[in-house]
């Protein structure tokens, strides 16, 4: 039986950068997880997805990572892998973390 | 030391201006990322988790003053103002940006450096005995056999698309320091009965998924056969070497499957043909190469300084004890600097620190430094009368840290903090042994330990070989860290065992202080060190002590 889809938010890293990056409703990008784009359903998300990999000028390795959605709908990561590019790195005060 | 020649220099910048370009074909659109990845990576850009990374070629781990200093300038022109020194005596940038990596190469390229072959199916960067040239117990200086390596390797037409990466280490001392039974080709350095140079030839090692003890496919090998016998075994792996899955595809497998008799036996051929038309650099270039690794010019004058500020200052007497190692001529030393302050990140080390290490290299070590796999910086030709100079200086720096070879010495990989591939972080995992062995005030007393932790099972971090080796993985979406014992990476090289499930972050560090504990309690003497306990007990007492009520499915993941 096919996996159940869950919630996902469309991430890569800018091109320019190498920072993560989130795609948006207007297909923008920005580097905020809380501002992204939720797909909430399968064929949305593979639209999304195509259209984020278009961009090949702006970002690079565009993928789905699931995440839960708070009770405000805002997007929270679900993989601890996905939590890490949402800071930097724990060893420093780098990275998102820093900008904020 | 080597310096490049005019073919080197012209090489080196005609690449960096071809990758300018490339950059801009990418920044303009003109190149998708597909096109572009397998460029950048030739040119050791990765993009990692949270930025590029650049990995920067440091030639068997040698490299001089104005190189470290250089180093210091990009970390602070391009980069966050530090820089991780690798198990592979390599160097890495954890956040440049793409558009300022030409400047960076073309700034390496000033010092003679550069980031080739730091990536991708090829031979990579040769590693070589970060004492080469300084050790008491060495029988000759693998440098010279490295670089011959480097240049014939460096942009070979037929080894630039081998079945996977391949790593060579070379080490000329009794004691092995670069680990050279876990590498695609280990090359040791030896005479025969009449006292002619050569090399036993280990072939086969490897970590990662499937770790491998090398095996020797030929005792001794004369010195002049070298690159033919090599150019024999790369060929007959090209030949032979699994294409179809990239897990399969290391050398270690192709001697696994087929056998080291048939490989030697198929290597032996290739080589008798290859001998009398090799077209490779002739013999005679490495005469030429040695020559460039004449040892400095020692002073011998011997002075009673160094013995007289150790009667005084225990801080010093500790890391003369520690930190220094003993050098062919015994009015020097060898000084290694610990990159693995309590708490630290190994191997990292802020510009700051590069210059002071740039400053005391040029001042007090004959302008020479090493990068160790061990992620630590050697001064390999301090006079001992300076050893109390240098101490001062590097306290001042940040960078007495006294505790090579001991606990807090831990080789750790980037892990989740930086790296694309890996599974948990190991970052952590390494400062909270380091600060919980420092509350405890043990290290001393616990004696000569290696803890080696990967963030994944590729094997950076050389867990297989740690006499404790930590794999951090995802187990159903949480980091989990196993624990191997007994591994060694020396002459004596064994692939650690893996003691049972492993445990989670905030259990990993407890778990590592109950094997130490184990160990203490169980030693039979503070002289028999961990690995020989070890090798005495087996894992049983550990897994006792780690898995206290049998029922070992609870501790699980």
């Amino acid at each position: 039986m096919a996996r159940a889809f869950k919630p996902a938010v469309i991430t890569a890293n800018d091109l320019l950068e190498g920072d993560v990056v989130y795609l948006t409703a207007d297909c923008g990008w920005t580097g905020d997880i809380e501002e992204a784009f939720v797909a909430a359903e399968e064929e949305v998300a593979r639209r999304m997805l195509a259209t984020a990999e278009s961009q090949h000028s702006r970002v690079v390795g565009a993928y789905l990572a699931e995440v839960s959605v708070g009770s405000d709908g805002r997007p929270s990561p679900v993989h601890f892998r996905e939590a890490f590019r949402t800071r930097g790195p724990s060893n420093y005060f780098h990275g998102k973390q820093a900008e904020v | 030391m080597y310096r490049y020649n005019d073919f080197d220099h012209d090489f080196v910048r005609t690449r960096v201006d071809q990758f300018r370009s490339q950059v801009e074909r990418r920044l303009d659109g003109s190149l998708t990322e597909d096109e572009f990845k397998p460029l950048r990576l030739m040119n050791g850009l990765y993009l990692q988790l949270h930025a590029y990374m650049l990995r920067i070629a440091v030639p068997y781990g040698t490299l001089n003053g104005r190189q470290m200093r250089q180093f210091a300038y990009i970390a602070d022109t391009w980069d966050k103002g530090y820089g991780h020194f690798t198990t592979r005596q390599n160097i890495q940038f954890n956040w440049p940006k793409l558009k300022d990596v030409p400047e960076i190469l073309d700034a390496l390229a000033d010092v003679e450096m550069h980031a080739i072959q730091t990536s991708g199916n090829c031979i990579r960067n040769v590693t070589a005995d970060h004492f080469a040239g300084a050790a008491a117990d060495e029988v000759e200086d693998p440098r010279p056999t490295a670089e011959l390596l480097r240049q014939w390797s460096t942009d070979h037409p037929e080894f630039q698309f081998l079945p996977r990466k391949f790593k060579i280490a070379v080490s000329g001392a009794s004691e092995d320091r670069a680990v050279t039974r876990a590498h695609d080709i280990g090359l040791v350095l030896k005479r025969d009965d009449q006292g002619n140079p050569g090399y036993e030839v280990i072939v086969g090692g490897g970590l990662g998924r499937t770790p491998m003890v090398g095996k020797t496919i030929r005792e001794f090998l004369p010195k002049a056969d070298l690159l033919p016998y090599l150019e024999a075994i790369l060929q007959v792996y090209n030949l032979n070497g699994r294409r179809d899955n990239k897990y399969k595809a290391r050398i270690k497998i192709t001697v696994h499957e087929n056998g080291i008799d048939k490989i030697r036996a198929q290597v032996e051929e290739v080589f008798a043909r290859n001998r009398d038309v090799f077209t490779g650099p002739p013999a005679d270039l490495l005469a030429d190469i040695e020559a460039a690794f004449e040892p400095p010019e020692f002073d011998n004058t011997r002075s009673a300084t160094l013995e007289e500020a150790l009667n005084s200052d225990a801080i010093l007497r500790s890391f003369v004890d520690t930190n220094v190692a003993e050098h062919k001529n015994p009015a020097y030393g060898i000084v290694t600097v610990s990159l693995k302050p309590v708490g630290g990140t190994p191997g990292d080390a802020t510009s700051d620190q590069m210059r002071v290490l740039a400053d005391l290299a040029e001042r007090y070590s004959h302008d020479e430094l090493r990068v160790s796999h061990e992620q630590n910086i050697i001064l390999p030709h301090v006079r001992r009368a300076d050893i109390p100079a240098v101490h001062a200086a590097l306290r001042e720096a940040g960078l007495a840290t006294a505790n090579i070879g001991l606990v807090s010495d831990i080789i750790a990989c980037p892990g989740m903090d930086y790296c694309a591939l890996a599974t948990a972080r190991s970052i952590p995992v390494a400062q909270e042994i380091s600060q919980r062995f420092d509350e405890l005030k043990l290290e001393q007393d616990i004696g000569p330990l290696k803890i080696k932790i990967s963030g994944c099972i590729n094997a950076c971090g050389h867990h297989h070989v740690g006499h404790i080796g930590i794999l951090g993985l995802d187990r159903a979406g949480v980091e989990n860290y196993q624990i191997t014992l007994g591994g060694d990476g020396t002459e004596t090289t064994a692939i650690g065992e893996r003691v049972g499930p492993g445990f989670s972050a905030e259990a990993i560090v407890p778990a590592i202080e109950t094997v130490v504990n184990t160990y203490l309690a169980e030693r039979e003497s503070p002289e028999e060190t961990f690995l020989q306990a070890y090798r005495r007990l087996g894992a049983a007492p550990f897994k006792a002590a780690l898995y206290p009520d049998q029922g070992v499915k609870s501790h699980a993941a």
